[in-house]
């Protein structure tokens, strides 16, 4: 490889990020009009520049319902789906990229169990203290807490190695996994809400959320960005990357910690949605190989595509809405085995 | 920077209760190239680990080129010392030129792309190692003594004056030893570096290494130039068997015998 070969793969990885942005937006339009009242693309457009602008003569002529369905009910959930989306695949790359194993995903080190605990325990235990945001309060702390159980369970010396890391994460999550059962053992009508919230769900999303997922995936992303050469020298091994000038033992905290906090925010606004964090980051390694920079920017691009397709597909096109975590799982899943078995034959390079 | 090497002067460590190295004084000195002996277990990797800054020891303290190691930072650290580990495995498809780039990390800024500079330095140390035609094959999917080759080429686009190999060819066939000891000699003979060379084969030892270091527990047992310490009675000392030294005219290199099998 010349420095002309490598910079035409960077103009291909330049191009394919701008096809994924122009296809998101493109989706976020599209989607916007999908449902039980249809809506054309360019009235949609229309409505949103009327709104974000306040020239109203742009939609004049359109039912003036459009602007609430489009601006109020739809667009939040759309854009959280979108967001949501992004954020688990960003920390797909960083948890494959710190544990050194490209099965990991955002939940290995049970983020998910924890948040799921917390949530759990608001929905049984009926707290309203902060109105609506009480659950997902709670599935943040929960999340939150478990991380610092399964930090401090792997730490030793100074020293945190990915095995310690992924047995604690298995350790505390099915420790975790047991109390959540026996609350629904005790629950008794709300043990659908608690069912219902752990299977993951994007309706009735506000404006709120989405700033709130955006805030914390955007500044997800900015860091995976910014370490993200370090990443690519720490799949060398600890020894390696600390003999190449790279802080391993910082580095990993700080993306450990960054990636579990993007996670725990996204569980909490979405309940629990498995399989984008495992399979983006796959897609997009075999696509355009392993560097951890550009693999975060587009794995963001394509997670959201892939999370806000699903939801399209449960909101608009199902006749009944099937819960999104059960979605993603159905059809990631599959698709996971099958990636998996062309890995086993050696095709493909993830 | 006065170029003086090492001096370790009364370094302990050890590893919760058990202790692997004690009060340990050398002086390593520049353009030499070394040889580090001893049972399994006596501490060389350790000593390797503190002489890299990766381990900090639990006293004593350790200078490079006149200064405490601990003043150092990662980044200038790393265009000082390279290190070829024994045990590589990588779980992401990387290109063998990606890996061997990565030996530019230290001098790049954190945004900064390679330059052509880098590049050049890259296939220069892929070809002196024998890898030249590898660079866009992934390191996945190499065999042991390929992989092992990546790594070497990866620590010689470092620069570095201080090259450290931990048991880097204890799984190589004995060509690719070889071709990997004469690199780093002609690093030692050309460019004046130092080379420290965790060393298992005392036959290895002998034909490369102008001095050895020989540890046991934790403790230096002889040192100095490989003509003046390997003998029978260190080896016996440190090893606890009987050997015979000889110069082989072959190898031009001394040679050690032992009588195998009881």
């Amino acid at each position: 490889m010349t420095l002309q070969s490598s910079h035409n793969a960077s103009k291909r990885v330049a191009s394919l990020a701008l096809l994924l942005l122009l296809a998101l937006i493109g989706l976020v339009v599209l989607s916007t009009g999908l449902g039980f009242i249809r809506i054309s693309p360019g009235a949609v457009l229309r409505v949103i520049v009327e709104r974000v602008v306040g020239d109203t003569g742009l939609a004049a002529g359109l039912d003036p319902l459009f602007s609430y369905v489009v601006m109020d009910v739809r667009l939040p959930r759309i854009l959280t789906a979108a967001v949501v989306g992004a954020g688990l695949a960003v920390c797909g790359v960083l948890f494959q990229g710190i544990l050194l194993n490209p099965l990991a995903d955002p939940y290995t080190l049970g983020i998910s169990s924890g948040a799921a605990f917390g949530a759990s325990l608001a929905l049984v235990a009926n707290v309203t203290l902060f109105g609506v945001y009480s659950v997902p309060l709670f599935a943040f702390a929960g999340a939150i807490a478990t991380l610092l159980v399964v930090l401090y369970l792997s730490s030793f010396d100074g020293q945190m190695s990915a095995n310690t890391l992924i047995l604690s994460g298995v350790i505390v999550g099915a420790i975790l996994a047991a109390g959540i059962s026996f609350m629904k053992y005790m629950a008794d009508e709300q043990v659908a809400m608690i069912i219902y919230w752990l299977m993951g769900s994007f309706a009735a999303k506000s404006w709120t959320d989405v700033l709130l997922a955006l805030l914390a995936v955007s500044a997800g992303l900015a860091v995976a960005v910014f370490y993200g050469r370090d990443l690519n020298i720490m799949s060398l091994g600890g020894r390696s990357s600390d003999s190449l000038g790279v802080e391993t033992a910082r580095v990993r905290k700080i993306l450990l910690i960054t990636g579990s906090l993007v996670a725990a925010v996204c569980v909490s606004v979405s309940g629990i949605i498995g399989f984008i964090g495992l399979i983006v980051p796959h897609l997009m390694r075999f696509l355009i190989g392993p560097d951890n920079r550009r693999l975060a920017v587009l794995s963001a691009l394509a997670g959201g595509i892939l999370l806000l397709c699903a939801d399209t597909v449960t909101r608009a096109v199902l006749p009944v809405e099937v819960p999104i975590g059960v979605l993603t799982a159905l059809i990631g899943g599959p698709f996971f085995c099958y990636i998996f078995r062309r890995r086993q034959r050696g095709i493909a390079h993830g | 920077m006065a170029e003086t090497g090492f001096v370790i002067d009364r370094v302990s460590f050890a590893y919760g209760e058990k202790q692997a190295l004690d009060d340990l004084r050398l002086a390593i000195v520049p353009g030499r190239f070394y040889g580090l002996v001893g049972p399994n277990g006596c501490g060389k990797s350790t000593l390797l680990d503190l002489l890299m800054a990766n381990r900090r020891p639990a006293a004593g303290r350790i200078e490079y080129n006149g200064r405490c190691l601990r003043q150092y930072g990662r980044r200038e650290l790393a265009r000082q010392l390279a290190l070829v580990p024994q045990e590589f495995t990588i779980h992401f498809a990387f290109t063998v030129l990606e890996v061997v780039l990565m030996g530019r990390h230290p001098y790049l800024p954190r945004f900064g792309a390679a330059t052509g500079d880098d590049l050049a330095i890259a296939h220069q140390a892929m070809a002196a190692i024998g890898i030249g035609d590898f660079a866009d094959r992934y390191v996945t999917e190499l065999s042991g003594g390929e992989k092992q080759r990546v790594v070497v080429a990866r620590a010689l686009a470092q620069e570095t004056p201080v090259l450290m190999l931990d048991e880097a060819t204890s799984n190589l066939d004995v060509g690719h030893t070889m071709e990997i000891f004469n690199v780093a000699r002609q690093r030692v003979r050309e460019r004046g570096e130092t080379v420290i060379a965790v060393v298992h084969n005392l036959d290895l030892a002998a034909a490369y290494c102008d001095e050895l270091i020989f540890l046991k527990e934790g403790r230096v047992a002889a040192c100095g130039p490989t003509r003046e310490t390997l003998t029978p009675a260190v080896i016996e000392e440190v090893f606890g068997v009987a050997s015979r030294v000889s110069h082989d005219d072959f190898s031009n290199a001394l040679q050690v015998s032992f009588r195998y099998g009881g």
